[in-house]
C-alpha cells in the first residue's frame, strides 16, 4: 500500500463527515443548486467533492463500483483503508464512481424493485467543469426551474420515466457537488 | 522512508506484545510521543471473535470483542498501525506510534528500553501463574479390584 493511499482521509470525522452529509443531504434535495464539501484530500483522479461523499456515505454495508478510469490500486487502496467498502461489478453496486464516460452503459445500475424503490444505485459523476447553466430542471425540490450542466439529457429523461425506480446522480466537480434525484424532470434547452 | 529489514513475524510479535500491555504501563515507558499524523482514528468498534472446535474443527462465532484501532503516519513517512482490546484510545495512538518507530533507524533503542521490559514482564507474568496452576496439580490414579480375574 501506497504512502498515498493513506494519506487524505477526514481529519476531524464527526464534524466534517457531518457536514457533508448535510451537504449531500441539501444537494439531493435542491436539485440544480451547488454546494461546497471539504475535509478530504483523495489521490487523482478523484476529485475532493467525490473522496468526500466516498468518506460519508460508503462503509463495509456499501458496495462500491469504479469506473474503468477510476479503478486505479490507489484509488482502491484509498477506498478500502477508508471506508472499507467492497469493490464489486456495477450491477451489483449501491454506489458507483467515475466520469461520465467510465459509468455509461448507465442501464447496468441498479434501479430498485417496485416494492423496494430504495434499492437503487447512486451515481457520482466527476465532471471536467459544473455549472448553472444547461438543461432545464423542474420537480420536486424546485421552486419554478433550474438550470444544471449535466452531461447527458436522453440518459436522465430515461432514468425519470421509471419512477420511483430509478438511480440517484451526484454531479462533482472540485470541491462542488450538486445533486440530481432520479425525480427531477430534466428538458434540454 | 528508510527502509529497516524486518519479517513480519517480528512486527506481529511486537504489535501483539503492545496491544496485551496494561496502557498504564505503556504510559510509563513512553510518556512523551513524537510528532505524527494519525491516517485512521483512533476508533472504537467491534470484531468478531471465531472459534474452532469439534472433531472437523469448523469455525463458530464466540462472541464480539471491543477494539480500538489507530494508524499513524511519523514525520519521515513511517506508517504504524495498532489495534487494542477495549475502547482506550491513548492506549491505541501509543501502540500505533511505537509499532511505527520500530520501523526506522532508531528501532533498537526502543527495543531495548521498551519492548525487552515489556517481554519479561509478561514472560514473568505467565511463569507465577503457571506455577500457581501447577501447585493445584491432581494425580488420578486406578485401583485394581480383585474381581478382574
Amino acid at each position: 500500500m501506497t504512502p498515498e493511499a493513506l494519506l487524505g482521509g477526514f481529519t476531524d470525522a464527526p464534524r466534517q463527515s457531518a457536514r457533508a452529509f448535510r451537504a449531500a443531504l441539501e444537494a439531493m434535495a435542491r436539485p440544480g443548486t451547488l454546494w461546497a464539501v471539504e475535509g478530504a484530500a483523495p489521490p487523482a483522479p478523484l476529485s475532493v467533492a467525490a473522496g468526500v461523499l466516498i468518506l460519508t456515505l460508503c462503509d463495509g454495508t456499501t458496495p462500491l463500483h469504479l469506473g474503468p478510469s477510476y479503478d486505479l490500486p490507489v484509488v482502491r487502496d484509498w477506498v478500502t483503508f477508508h471506508t472499507g467498502a467492497p469493490l464489486v461489478a456495477a450491477k451489483d453496486a449501491q454506489f458507483a464512481c467515475g466520469t461520465w464516460a467510465d459509468l455509461m452503459p448507465v442501464d447496468r445500475f441498479a434501479i430498485g424493485l417496485p416494492d423496494y424503490p430504495d434499492r437503487a444505485a447512486t451515481l457520482i459523476v466527476d465532471m471536467p467543469a459544473l455549472t448553472i447553466q444547461g438543461p432545464r430542471l423542474t420537480g420536486p425540490g424546485i421552486a419554478s426551474a433550474t438550470h444544471l450542466s449535466l452531461p447527458d439529457t436522453a440518459a436522465f429523461r430515461a432514468n425519470r420515466a421509471l419512477f420511483p425506480q430509478g438511480f440517484d446522480t451526484y454531479l462533482t466537480c472540485g470541491s462542488q457537488v450538486a445533486g440530481l434525484p432520479r425525480s427531477t424532470i430534466v428538458e434540454a434547452v | 522512508m528508510n527502509a529497516i529489514s524486518f519479517d513480519t513475524a517480528a512486527r506481529k510479535a511486537w504489535m501483539g506484545l503492545l496491544a496485551r500491555t496494561s496502557p498504564a504501563r505503556l504510559n510509563e515507558l513512553l510518556p512523551d510521543l513524537p510528532d505524527h499524523t494519525v491516517l485512521r482514528g483512533p476508533e472504537v468498534g467491534a470484531v468478531m471473535v471465531r472459534g474452532r472446535v469439534g472433531g472437523t474443527g469448523a469455525p463458530f462465532n464466540l462472541g464480539e470483542m471491543t477494539v480500538t484501532r489507530c494508524s499513524v503516519r511519523l514525520a519521515d513517512g513511517a506508517v504504524g498501525h495498532a489495534h487494542v482490546q477495549g475502547r482506550d484510545k491513548a492506549h491505541a495512538r501509543r501502540a500505533a506510534v511505537l509499532d511505527a518507530l520500530l520501523q526506522t533507524p532508531a528501532a533498537a533503542d526502543y527495543e531495548a528500553q521498551i519492548l525487552m521490559p515489556l517481554r519479561q514482564e509478561e514472560t514473568a507474568a505467565r511463569a507465577l501463574r503457571a506455577a500457581k496452576a501447577a501447585a493445584t496439580k491432581v494425580e488420578f490414579f486406578t485401583l485394581v479390584r480383585g474381581e478382574d480375574k
